[in-house]
């Protein structure tokens, strides 16, 4: 598709959707969103990406490949699900750490919760994208 | 309330069902969607309906959501579920497109390499 | 086979040298045993399997195990050092090696299995590694027959002995065979008694090659003479005689059990050692005398009496040892001359006398010579079948023609391939050499432990047949004891008429062999009737295929769906369906907008024979659900639902641009049919929708999830929660099985374009 505008507009947006998707994937826990949704909305805008400019553009922005980005994040979930168990409870408990918590605050929440949700996302993400890639390679 | 969601998932199922019988496969993706969709309507109906309900969250300062609030069950298992179902379409309709590539029809009564009759023209 | 001297290649390889190592292991392991078990003691060992079925893996060592066991791993050396120089240099024979030990531990697991259950898994290991053995020269047809014929027809026995474990195990409460030992009145008195005995039975019989199920024996011989000597001597058939003798304390005692394991015994042993006569090929000869001993056997364990057991304890052994070192005795005139057919052997003695040696022996055994110990167990045949109480005739009568046949047939194995003429000999490019040591070490050292056992028999009563005795019958004082010269009675008038008539017998063979062979033709054949039986069953199957699997796609789809509707349907029409109020209460404007779009975009799709009119209805249901979820308090659900629906809308239209435009299809009237199951469907699906919302839910798991998302799990968005902690494995599974589609798919498309398909 040669479209000035569509092209233009895209680069703008698929920077507007990759970080929506983050702000999704992180705002998750409390409000609506999470690793599913961002990831979607990730792979979306990539899938804009390679609509507008071509598949083969839109791999070079995505600079890996997008089975790796699959497997790294079924990795980081996996990692996550098993660092508990390290920890002498059973595999897939969340486990947290509070910095800075006082009071009725809980801080900076950093938790294995969160890595496996990240893990989903980029699963997500990965799985979309190579999918729509090789569908668009095809045609 | 879920009399009317259950006559429209209803329709989803009868439609879908149509669309499979159609004999070709590109119809069969449209049938495979609307079943899709209609499962997943099945699931959340059978958490049962809050008109007016509100999403399942807690509110700031609060330790449990309060008031008429949305069953969060069903809602993990369709959020999920939407999403294998998406890999499930893709999936097939990957196979689709192959199997039009190799041979040439999206008519499944004509597909009979696996199962060809002997005294038929394997065209 | 034959020929692998040809190709000399060394024996001191892994592949020949590791088999008889581990059974010698294993047999002086055995061996310590001996003293506890001749001192009447019954060592039990166990682990625990599957403790909640009631099922260990438990194991046992009496006289009946130990003396199983001792002859396993003790003619395993002689078979296993024999093959080791037989097969040298055979490409495979490192696999033969490994099958080989494989089926020797299967047995004596077999063998010393407490378990029942424990006792069927090894059976059916010996089954599946009989099967590789026999159809170890898999590059020919006649091999590959007679394996699947080994396996289906002792696979099916085995099949049948299961179904009659598990009954004994649900009238009895028990696996365990110790314990079974004092519950044989219940078995017995069981309604259940007869079904059990027919299926144990068939499981006995079909291992043990008895008459109708004979046929699948003479054919394993396909198998290398090593592999036909294990066989028939110490394993796979000698499983189903241990099986009878293990399951006497259980199941004999009944008339039923007597007649059944007489008719069956006597009818086979006179049979096989008839056909036995009639064979030109040395090897097919020793298969059927296998199942005239094996039919001894089953005849003098069908009845309780001191000196039936005795008997059949005591020719389990005597057979055992010479079977074994006559196959390896052919086995090494086959190596040395490259024939088995006793048409044409004659005077090898000259040049093979340890071998000649070692045959001798052994048919002297077989024959029933003194002093051999085959005297005394054909002694103890007569004895026994002189005291049963089913029909002394019967059963002595059927003795005394198998042991005349069995005197001839010794005298055909060992007499003609080493003495008289050897005018049709082969010719050979070699001379014909005497046959290495490995191989004959075996056949001489059983041919001359026959001697021994037959001088100096007390030692084998007090270590073999007393606790053989006393494991089957419950007391060792019921065995008989063990005599070279046990008088003049009647059984010693019945042996020396069995040596006149085995004579006889010999010196007109050849025309008898006429006879046999003149007769055989009006005999059914149940080998070809095998044949016929797999191919009805081949046939039968084409049939249900044919019926199930027209080949059209279509009428699958429609059968499934048929099917579904008519269950539920049946279903809902027998039971009846509770749908509680059905009230359209809270049915606002915006619901009907939202409910209307989604049907329309449904019905458009439906319709229309446009590709992009029908995945823009599909677009437009898509987002009428999307806005049911948001309405109804589900935003997550929502967002998800409309970005997979935009992206299933961009695939679809990405991939229309390969795929052909929709056909036109038939008009609604055409399809009645699926239009009637469609909206049946439909119906069904909507009606048990409502029935299942009419009901109280149970919403424990709803709340827990609400009142500890944020304490526990400090997340206030409860469905992101569920998903990525309490239920995060489930959520792990989900992921792995879109990232396994998407790698899947991707690989179908990056797959090269495959040729010659169209």
């Amino acid at each position: 598709m040669n479209s000035l505008i569509l092209t233009t507009a895209t680069r703008l947006i698929v920077a507007i959707l990759l970080l929506f998707s983050m702000f999704m994937l992180l705002r998750g826990h409390n409000e609506p969103g999470g690793g599913f949704i961002g990831g979607l909305i990730g792979a979306t805008g990539f899938v804009m990406y390679a609509i507008a400019c071509g598949t083969s553009e839109a791999r070079a922005a995505l600079r890996v490949r997008p089975q790796q980005i699959a497997a790294a994040g079924l990795g980081v979930a996996a990692l996550a699900g098993l660092s508990s168990g390290l920890l002498g409870d059973p595999i897939f408990t969340g486990e947290w750490l509070m910095i800075g918590a006082s009071g009725d605050s809980k801080g900076l929440a950093l938790s294995t919760v969160l890595l496996f949700d990240i893990g989903v996302y980029l699963v997500v993400m990965g799985g979309i994208l190579t999918l729509v890639f090789a569908l668009e390679e095809e045609i | 309330m879920e009399t009317l969601l259950a006559m429209t998932l209803g329709c989803l199922v009868a439609a879908g069902v149509y669309l499979m019988l159609a004999g070709d496969l590109l119809r069969f993706l449209f049938g495979l969607t609307l079943i899709s969709n209609a499962v997943n309507l099945a699931i959340f109906t059978s958490g049962r309906i809050t008109v007016g309900g509100t999403p399942p969250l807690v509110p700031d300062g609060a330790y449990e959501p309060a008031g008429d609030v949305a069953n969060a069950l069903p809602q993990a298992l369709i959020l999920t579920a939407i999403v294998i179902g998406f890999g499930l379409f893709a999936f097939a309709l990957v196979l689709t497109l192959k199997a039009y590539g190799l041979l040439g029809t999206i008519d499944i009564d004509k597909m009979r390499l696996s199962e060809a009759k002997p005294d038929e023209d394997k065209a | 086979m034959a020929d692998h001297s040809e190709h000399p290649a060394s024996f001191w390889t892994a592949a020949s040298l590791l088999p008889p190592l581990i059974a010698a292991a294993l047999f002086a392991v055995f061996t310590t045993f001996l003293p506890a078990v001749a001192a009447g003691e019954t060592l039990r060992y166990a682990w625990g399997w599957i403790p909640a079925l009631g099922v260990d893996f438990s194991f046992v060592i009496d006289g009946l195990s130990l003396t199983f066991s001792l002859l396993i791993s003790g003619i395993g050396i002689a078979v296993m050092l024999f093959s080791g120089r037989y097969l040298a240099g055979h490409p495979q024979h490192g696999r033969f090696s490994l099958y080989l030990v494989s089926f020797m531990l299967a047995m004596l697991g077999l063998v010393l299995a407490d378990n029942l259950l424990v006792l069927f898994v090894f059976w059916e290991l010996t089954t599946i590694t009989s099967f590789l053995l026999i159809g170890f020269s898999h590059g020919s047809e006649v091999s590959r027959r007679a394996a699947l014929q080994a396996l289906l027809v002792t696979g099916a026995g085995g099949l049948a002995m299961l179904a009659g474990f598990l009954l004994i195990g649900a009238e009895t409460g028990t696996f365990e065979l110790s314990a079974l030992r004092e519950m044989g009145d219940v078995l017995r008195d069981s309604p259940l008694y007869i079904p059990i005995l027919i299926l144990v039975l068939c499981g006995a019989f079909t291992k043990s090659a008895q008459f109708p199920f004979h046929f699948w024996l003479p054919n394993a011989m396909a198998a290398p003479t090593p592999v036909s000597a294990f066989l028939h001597s110490a394993t796979m058939v000698k499983g189903g005689v241990y099986l009878l003798a293990r399951m006497h304390p259980n199941l004999a005692g009944t008339n039923t059990w007597l007649w059944t394991l007489v008719i069956f015994g006597a009818f086979t042993t006179v049979f096989a050692s008839i056909v036995a006569l009639r064979q030109n090929d040395l090897k097919q000869t020793l298969a059927y005398t296998t199942l005239m001993a094996l039919g001894a056997l089953v005849l003098f364990l069908a009845a309780p009496g001191g000196y039936a057991v005795t008997a059949a304890a005591t020719f389990l052994v005597v057979h055992s040892l010479y079977k074994a070192a006559l196959f390896l005795t052919i086995g090494c005139v086959d190596h040395a001359t490259g024939t088995r057919d006793a048409r044409r052997l004659g005077g090898l003695a000259r040049r093979m006398p340890l071998t000649a040696l070692a045959g001798g022996l052994a048919a002297l055994s077989m024959a029933g010579m003194v002093p051999f110990i085959g005297f005394i167990g054909k002694e103890l045949l007569y004895k026994g079948g002189l005291e049963s109480p089913a029909s002394p005739i019967i059963v002595t009568g059927a003795i005394f023609a198998a042991s005349a046949l069995m005197f001839a047939v010794a005298g055909v194995v060992a007499l003609r391939p080493f003495w008289g003429s050897d005018g049709k000999m082969p010719l050979l490019d070699r001379p014909i050499r005497e046959a290495p040591l490995p191989m004959l070490a075996g056949p001489l050292v059983l041919g001359v432990l026959g001697l021994y056992f037959g001088l100096s028999p007390h030692g084998l009563q007090v270590h073999v047949t007393d606790p053989i005795v006393g494991a089957i019958l419950g007391d060792p004082d019921m065995a008989k004891e063990l005599y070279l010269w046990a008088g003049f009675n009647l059984a010693l008038i019945l042996s020396i008429l069995t040596f006149a008539t085995g004579v006889a017998i010999y010196v007109f063979q050849d025309r008898i062999r006429e006879r046999i062979v003149a007769a055989e033709s009006r005999l059914m054949n149940f080998d070809a009737l095998w044949d016929r039986l797999l191919a009805a069953i081949g046939t039968g199957a084409r049939v249900v295929t044919d019926l199930l699997q027209p080949g059209i796609a279509s009428r699958y789809l429609m059968a499934v769906f048929t099917t579904i509707t008519l269950l539920i349907g049946s279903a809902i029409l027998i039971r009846g369906l509770d749908i509680g109020t059905v009230g359209l209460s809270g049915v606002d404007g915006v619901h009907v907008v939202v409910f209307g779009l989604t049907i329309a975009g449904t019905l458009l799709a439906v319709v229309t024979n446009s590709r992009i009119a029908a995945i823009t209805g599909l677009g437009v249901t898509g987002t009428g659900v999307a806005l049911v979820f948001i309405m109804f308090g589900a935003p997550d659900v929502a967002i998800t639902q409309i970005l997979v629906e935009m992206l299933i809308v961009v695939l679809f239209s990405v991939a229309a641009l390969k795929l052909p435009t929709l056909p036109q299809r038939l008009p609604f009237f055409h399809r009645r049919a699926h239009a009637a199951v469609s909206i049946a469907l439909g119906a069904i699906v909507a009606g048990v929708v409502i029935a299942v919302t009419s009901v109280p839910l149970d919403l424990r798991l709803t709340e827990f999830f609400e009142a500890n998302s944020y304490p526990e799990a400090h997340g206030r968005n409860i469905v992101n929660v569920i998903l990525v902690d309490f239920r995060a494995f489930d959520t792990f599974g989900e992921i792995s099985v879109v990232a396994i589609a998407a790698i899947s798919a991707y690989a179908l498309l990056r797959q090269r374009k495959t040729k010659g398909s169209q």
